[in-house]
């Protein structure tokens, strides 16, 4: 993660090479929306590991996901760029913003949605068999089923009937 | 012209992957036909596409008449020639064992058919971001595979799976993006120059991009920290799945790696960016260790292998970082020869699922006799994946090795050394797992845990399922319609099919596939020239 951050630093100070000294308030003002990019992604990572619930891993997942688009949809715009959009005969001469990371965006949002459609799919159907979506709750039902290996004593013990 | 045959190789199991579904709506059985047919064409074509790659050298494509650096490229060169056939092959057989095995059903196939298409897509593309797509399209579809047989277990597998690849494929696609800041291209050949040009190979935002993009990749490869997915996906999986999954899905990652590492980075940024290569040459010791380490600990033979495939990658990764001709020669040649060598152990694990309902090394005492050519072929599968030379496990990690000392003899540091030494370390682990499986099959019987006699299959034992009894039961979902015996040691199901030229009690196609994987194994290891000299050109390109 901390990586992440260097980086992010990285993206900052290379864009801002213009400037000459550049603080930490500085970047929080003027590249806001990084900061908001490196924000999401932090706190879409940790909700994925450290909430219990299935669900909200996803939408942490989701999080996360939108903040790369974000960082995309940043590195695109031009200071004063019109929508790229040339209608028949006009002139090209003005500043456009790049058109090239929106398809990507978009082509990415499609992608993510149907992760999220697969992953809330795979809910349910847990739902249906544990009847909890708590990741704790299901480890122990997983175990008591037998269908978690990492008990010590695997052998002797007589589960007794372990089928559905 | 012969370069619009990239595009259709795509195209072709995509389009088909939409007809098990709309003409499921009137036929009940049409979805295992239409995989074969598409994947017998998938196969002609790939030879095709082989012919013409071996006659004329690397083959590409612009898509929609865009030309490249703006427009997407698809690019056929040794490397993907050869992973091309490998899941062209892979797929194609691995649907003779799905028709026996299940899962049954329409959309099962539709889902195979998307990994089929995922997979050639990412195997033949040039271009970063179609990457990541084909990337996603790959594992989407592989969650999808794993939770088939719809059991509580398999969906908690894969929804694991799922947040763990979606976090590796969405670090790719930070890494794209920021070397995409860095470059303003996304066409790798293109990048490649603009890294260079515009920024340089100490560059912070060049270096980071590196950085989440192989950390990314090494999610989706399952390398040690981050393997943890993997075992339980395995495991769960039906084993059909299981079969195409354990070949064809890590192995596309890896090769993912190669060709960005040396396609788009090149091997000047990896020598001059000391740390990353070190670190990576740290997590693929670790790896190759823990791997080999767990998976000897392991008595669920699906699952021993899963953690088989850790250390196998962590050889891979290794070769990759070593950044040297004749390490990533081995790595390359152990990618393809660990996926032929890991399909046919899965599959033959299946069978003897299948036929015996045995999974636990217990449940497999004497299984030599009753089903002598299956045990046999697990046997020479498992003694290549250890490395014991007329097979291809021995001759990529023999290059492997070879690559890591040279990298020590010409100045990089002990690390080579140390990466041989590990390898070495592993191939004992190997050994030790690989023989308690040869040791069960064909000398165990007398005095096995139950304590009684001669392993024949006429015993009466009635508690000896219980150490096998709760996987197997939670396995018998996977598609067979009545539960395992709960007999002596080996003893067949009840519909297991019978043959009149084998003992062995196991369907007859898929055990003349595994007997074939077996041998070409062996033919691969003893062709190893032919290999050095198909990829050769690659290895002068990538290492000019």
């Amino acid at each position: 993660m901390t990586g992440t951050l260097d980086a992010t630093v990285g993206v900052a100070s290379v864009l801002a090479s213009g400037t000459t000294a550049v603080s930490a308030l500085d970047v929080l003002t003027t590249r806001h929306s990084y900061v908001a990019f490196a924000l999401l992604l932090c706190i879409g990572l940790y909700m994925m590991i450290a909430n219990p619930h299935l669900v909200k891993k996803i939408i942490g997942l989701n999080l996360f996901q939108t903040a790369i688009f974000l960082l995309f949809i940043t590195s695109a715009y031009v200071e004063g760029g019109a929508i790229p959009i040339i209608p028949e005969g006009a002139a090209e001469t003005q500043t456009f913003v790049s058109p090239l990371p929106h398809v990507i965006v978009l082509t990415a949002i499609v992608v993510g949605v149907s992760l999220t459609a697969v992953g809330l799919a795979l809910c349910i159907r847990i739902y249906d068999e544990y009847g909890t979506l708590r990741t704790d709750v299901l480890r122990e039902l997983l175990r008591d089923e037998g269908s978690l290996p990492e008990r010590p004593a695997v052998g002797g013990v007589d589960r007794g009937e372990t089928d559905e | 012209m012969s370069d619009v045959l990239l595009p259709v190789a795509i195209a072709l199991p995509l389009v088909a992957a939409t007809l098990p579904i709309a003409l499921g709506l009137k036929y009940d059985d049409i979805g295992w036909s239409v995989a074969a047919v598409a994947t017998t064409a998938l196969a002609v074509l790939a030879a095709a596409i082989g012919i013409e790659v071996a006659r004329d050298g690397a083959l590409s494509h612009a898509l929609g008449t865009y030309q490249p650096p703006i427009g997407i490229e698809l690019v056929a060169d040794e490397l993907s020639v050869a992973v091309l056939a490998l899941v062209a092959v892979v797929s194609l057989a691995t649907l003779a064992f799905a028709r026996v095995a299940g899962p049954r059903g329409n959309s099962f196939y539709s889902g195979y058919l998307l990994l089929v298409g995922g997979l050639t897509g990412l195997v033949l593309t040039g271009d970063l971001f179609n990457m990541f797509v084909f990337l996603e399209i790959v594992g989407i579809s592989t969650y999808a595979l794993i939770a088939a047989d719809r059991s509580g277990a398999s969906a908690y597998a894969s929804l694991k799976y799922l947040v763990v690849g979606t976090v590796g494929a969405s670090l790719y696609l930070l890494g794209v993006g920021y070397a995409f800041l860095a470059t303003g291209t996304l066409n790798m050949l293109d990048m490649q120059v603009q890294i260079a040009e515009q920024a340089s190979y100490a560059d912070p935002l060049i270096r980071a991009s590196y950085a989440l993009i192989v950390a990314g990749l090494a999610l989706k490869i399952a390398v040690f920290p981050v393997h943890t997915w993997q075992p339980d996906a395995y495991q769960r999986a039906p084993d059909a799945v299981t079969t195409i999954v354990a070949a064809l899905v890590s192995t596309a990652s890896a090769y993912a790696l190669i060709r960005v590492s040396y396609t788009v980075f090149t091997v000047d940024f990896l020598a001059a960016n000391d740390a990353i290569t070190t670190v990576m040459l740290i997590v693929a010791g670790v790896s190759i260790l823990a791997g080999s380490a767990l998976a000897a600990m392991q008595s669920d033979l699906k699952r021993m292998f899963a953690y088989s495939s850790v250390a196998q990658f962590g050889m891979i990764v290794a070769a990759i970082a070593l950044a040297n001709e004749t390490a990533l020669l081995g790595g390359i040649v152990h990618l393809v020869g660990h996926g032929l060598l890991k399909f046919g152990l899965f599959l033959g694990v299946g069978l003897l699922a299948l036929g015996y309902g045995a999974r636990e090394l217990d449940d497999l005492a004497s299984a030599a006799r009753s089903a002598p050519y299956t045990a046999g072929a697990i046997a020479l599968l498992g003694l290549g994946l250890v490395g014991i030379p007329p097979s291809i496990g021995f001759l990529g990690k023999w290059y492997i090795g070879v690559g890591a000392v040279e990298a020590s003899m010409g100045g990089g540091g002990s690390a080579g050394i140390a990466i041989a030494g590990v390898i070495f370390i592993s191939t004992l682990f190997t050994l030790s797992y690989v023989a308690r499986v040869i040791e069960r099959f064909y000398f165990a019987g007398v005095g096995i845990s139950g304590g009684h006699g001669e392993g024949d299959h006429g015993d009466e034992h009635v508690d000896a399922g219980h150490d096998g009894g709760p996987d197997a039961g939670v396995a018998a979902d996977g598609g067979r319609e009545s539960a395992t015996g709960d007999d002596g040691p080996l003893t067949p199901v009840e519909e297991a099919p019978r043959s009149r030229f084998v003992p062995d009690r196991v369907p007859p196609t898929p055990l003349v596939i595994l007997i074939l994987a077996a041998l070409t194994t062996m033919a691969l290891g003893f062709g190893g020239y032919a290999l050095f000299e198909w990829f050769d050109p690659f290895l002068t390109e990538v290492f000019a």
